[in-house]
């Protein structure tokens, strides 16, 4: 199950307008990828880590969250110091870690955690079917956001699918083991599932057809730019503004 | 309205998935407005197929459709008239697609071209109709296997279509919800043909019911479906039949 956990709050964050947050995000995110230098990246995660903290949400999920891409980014760690060309500051025998490979995990491992924390403050605390629609206000082609939304709806029927499956192997007194038996049944489950999966898209498909669906999917929500909307908009933007600023000059 | 006006008129159809093993063999039937038809016959002979070649989702091989007068040729023919007849899909999941109830129920309506408030409307009407007014903010896909049956109702029925096409509608519900849906339809000023393999339900709900044998429909004063008691005087005492 897609969980959302942090999408039923309360926060300043919570009720200004999903399509400013969705653009909020988007512009901010693409700004924190670009940059390079440690002062601004520091204080990207700083502002990041505030806008977590006013979304309130529980910081506890917001961690585990982290966890798992930071396992991830531990990888990088392991491998660009070794492998990264450039000067180097360490050998142990035939083993030399170099320092730009050092900076430039640091780097990633900074630049990731900011825009984290900066989805889960604006974006994770709409729900899904919101970030559809508000994605079709900001005119995503509709095709994109169908797909997004299906995709989500079918997930869970999908997931229904493959469990009966297994429940139905289970007791039928399926093990599975390291054996040729136990490799064969899971290619089955596999190929039943996708078969399963387009045949139901086809039903699905002949339903809304059946409904009169020509293409076009509208959508029920009314969104309200409100001049806290605009505020926050305007606070977020300043300070991408501001990065970008600070980039450049200690670039220059 | 006349009485004996023809919705649904179709000469000849003959249709089948793989080409040994036609499913309809040179069918004819012919549905009019104010009918209440059920149509009972045995699984795999066709009644679903039947369904989806009147909604223009199936092909036949060869024969002709009409409905409400019109000749079925053409996708865009059966687009024209699909939001006049609504099809209840046996399965409740392939139906309901979207994250709320309240959307799914006017995605037909919108799709008519109704205004956003319109729709918002006619779908309230429906889903308290059906008794669901408490549902328009509730998760399709966590409903329960009634609860997605009788949205799924509500989104056919948010379209007002003339006629309705019902798939096996009862199949796996309890009492109490079988029993809104047998409400409904005796409610209701509308046409419908019923599949389904419960014939107190038939009894209740249409007034003829036809079977499919050998590729077509046979009407009622053919093949009588009916049920019938007996007294079953050693019922008391242990026994065999």
């Amino acid at each position: 199950m897609i969980e959302e956990p942090f999408a039923d709050g309360h926060s300043i964050i919570h009720r200004i307008d999903p399509r400013f947050r969705v653009a909020a995000a988007v512009f901010y995110s693409f700004s924190v990828a670009l940059c390079y230098e440690f002062p601004s990246l520091l204080a990207a995660l700083f502002f990041s880590l505030s806008a977590v903290v006013v979304s309130g949400v529980s910081l506890k999920m917001v961690f585990k969250r982290l966890a798992v891409v930071n396992i991830f980014i531990v990888l990088f760690w392991l491998v660009l110091p070794l492998t990264y060309a450039g000067n180097i500051s360490y050998s142990l025998g035939p083993v030399t870690i170099s320092l730009a490979g050092i900076v430039l995990a640091a780097k990633i491992t900074l630049k990731s955690n900011a825009i984290l924390l900066v989805l889960i403050s604006f974006i994770a605390t709409m729900t899904f079917a919101t970030l559809g629609h508000s994605l079709s206000r900001l005119k995503i082609p509709e095709k994109l956001v169908f797909l997004l939304m299906i995709t989500y709806r079918y997930i869970f029927v999908i997931q229904q699918e493959y469990q009966k499956i297994l429940r139905s192997i289970k007791v039928r007194g399926f093990i599975p083991k390291t054996t040729l038996h136990t490799y064969k049944t899971f290619a089955y489950v596999v190929g039943m599932l996708l078969i399963r999966a387009s045949e139901r898209a086809d039903r699905v498909y002949n339903a809304m057809r059946c409904r009169g669906f020509k293409g076009k999917y509208y959508s029920l929500t009314e969104f309200d730019a409100d001049a806290k909307s605009w505020i926050f908009v305007t606070i977020v933007t300043g300070f991408t503004i501001g990065l970008i600023t600070m980039e450049l000059l200690l670039n220059g | 309205m006349d009485k004996n006006q023809t919705i649904i008129k179709m000469t000849g159809i003959d249709f089948a998935y793989s080409e040994n093993s036609p499913i309809l063999k040179n069918l004819d039937f012919e549905f009019f407005k104010g009918d209440k038809v059920g149509i009972i016959a045995p699984n795999g002979s066709g009644k679903t197929t039947l369904f989806h070649l009147m909604m223009g989702l199936l092909t036949p091989s060869s024969g002709s459709i009409e409905i409400f007068g019109k000749p079925m040729k053409t996708e865009p023919d059966f687009a024209e008239i699909r939001h006049r007849i609504g099809l209840l899909f046996q399965d409740a999941d392939d139906q309901l697609f979207c994250p709320t109830v309240l959307e799914d129920v006017s995605f037909g309506p919108l799709n008519m071209g109704k205004s956003r408030k319109e729709a918002i409307e006619i779908s309230r009407r429906t889903l308290d109709f059906l008794g669901l007014s408490e549902f328009e903010n509730r998760i399709t896909f966590k409903l329960s296997g009634g609860e997605k049956k009788l949205v799924s109702l509500a989104t056919v029925l948010s379209m007002e279509p003339e006629v309705l096409l019902l798939d096996e509608p009862l199949t796996g519900l309890d009492t109490k919800t079988r029993s809104t849906i047998t409400m409904a339809l005796k409610e209701m000023d509308v046409s419908y043909i019923i599949i389904s393999h419960n014939i107190e339900f038939l009894k209740t709900t249409t007034r003829k019911t036809v079977t499919l044998r050998g590729g077509r429909l046979i009407a009622d004063d053919q093949v009588h479906v009916h049920i019938h008691d007996h007294a079953h005087v050693h019922g008391d005492v242990p026994h065999k039949h």
